[in-house]
């Protein structure tokens, strides 16, 4: 088939170290430090957004593409950098629409698709 | 053996009795875990690169379709065999995000699908959604200086 030829296999392989690298930063924090798991989602997310305002993390989303982007670093920079795409056409009201407006595709499928599948499962009894 | 007194040395004593997490074998399976989710994401990218969607847009399928198979690998129960194997690997990708959706509304359901799905979806993912987005705005106020 010709996509099959057309992937870039030294490119899915950078994406697959930085991806797996940014992992293990999560897995030190988890393992070293006795914070939660949803402190550190919130700790990624905020750096991504930092990190994205400061225009850093594109060299890194050029360099290693999803392994960049779907880690939620690159959820956070993306917010980042629609906030600033959108205050470059419409000024300051862009602040707050850009950053949601750059990942409405994402939040929406989150909260479509998590709640169709928390109808079709079935509560855990916990065992004791 | 002699008894604990002070708070130190109760916490002292917890640090030997509790096993040592292998904080090695942890980090490489969270490496390979990690790295096949976002080699899985680059995959669906180059799909639809291939197919002549822009760079935003392939992103964006990218993210969908991540979160539509985490969501429901989570309701199948199957997501968190793999959380307790990979921990940050299915963690830290946007699957992590998707998982921590599902699974609260999933404990909260017996409490009804208005306030105990619809609102406890947001226990994990409402705080990451807040500093994100809060963030975001913070950084487009500063970017209007620089325009």
């Amino acid at each position: 088939m010709d996509f099959f030829q057309s992937i870039d296999w030294m490119q899915l392989l950078r994406c697959f170290v930085v991806g797996g690298l940014i992992c293990i930063i999560g897995q030190i924090l988890i393992d070293k430090t006795k914070l939660t798991s949803a402190r550190i989602l919130v700790i990624f997310v905020t750096t991504g957004v930092i990190l994205g305002g400061l225009g850093i993390y594109q060299y890194l989303i050029d360099f290693a593409g999803c392994g960049a982007t779907v880690p939620l670093l690159g959820f956070g920079a993306n917010l980042a950098k629609g906030a600033i795409q959108e205050v470059q056409t419409s000024g300051l009201l862009g602040a707050f629409i850009g950053g949601v407006k750059a990942s409405a595709g994402g939040i929406a499928a989150a909260i479509f698709f998590g709640y169709i599948a928390s109808l079709i499962a079935k509560p855990k009894i916990k065992k004791q | 053996m002699k008894s604990i007194e002070t708070k130190q040395e109760y916490l002292d004593y917890v640090d030997k009795k509790s096993p040592n997490s292998p904080i090695l074998k942890n980090c490489f399976n969270a490496f390979w875990v990690g790295g096949l989710i976002c080699s899985i994401g680059q995959i669906i990218f180059d799909f639809c690169a291939f197919k002549g969607l822009d760079q935003t847009s392939c992103s964006t399928v990218v993210s969908i379709v991540l979160i539509g198979i985490a969501a429901l690998l989570t309701g199948l129960n199957i997501f968190n065999k793999i959380g307790k194997f990979a921990g940050a690997g299915s963690l830290v990708p946007i699957t992590g995000f998707a998982n921590s959706i599902v699974s609260p509304a999933i404990e909260y359901k017996s409490e009804g699908y208005v306030m105990g799905v619809g609102g406890k979806m947001f226990t994990v993912a409402g705080p990451v959604l807040v500093f994100g987005i809060s963030a975001s705005v913070i950084v487009g106020i500063i970017a209007t200086f620089f325009v």
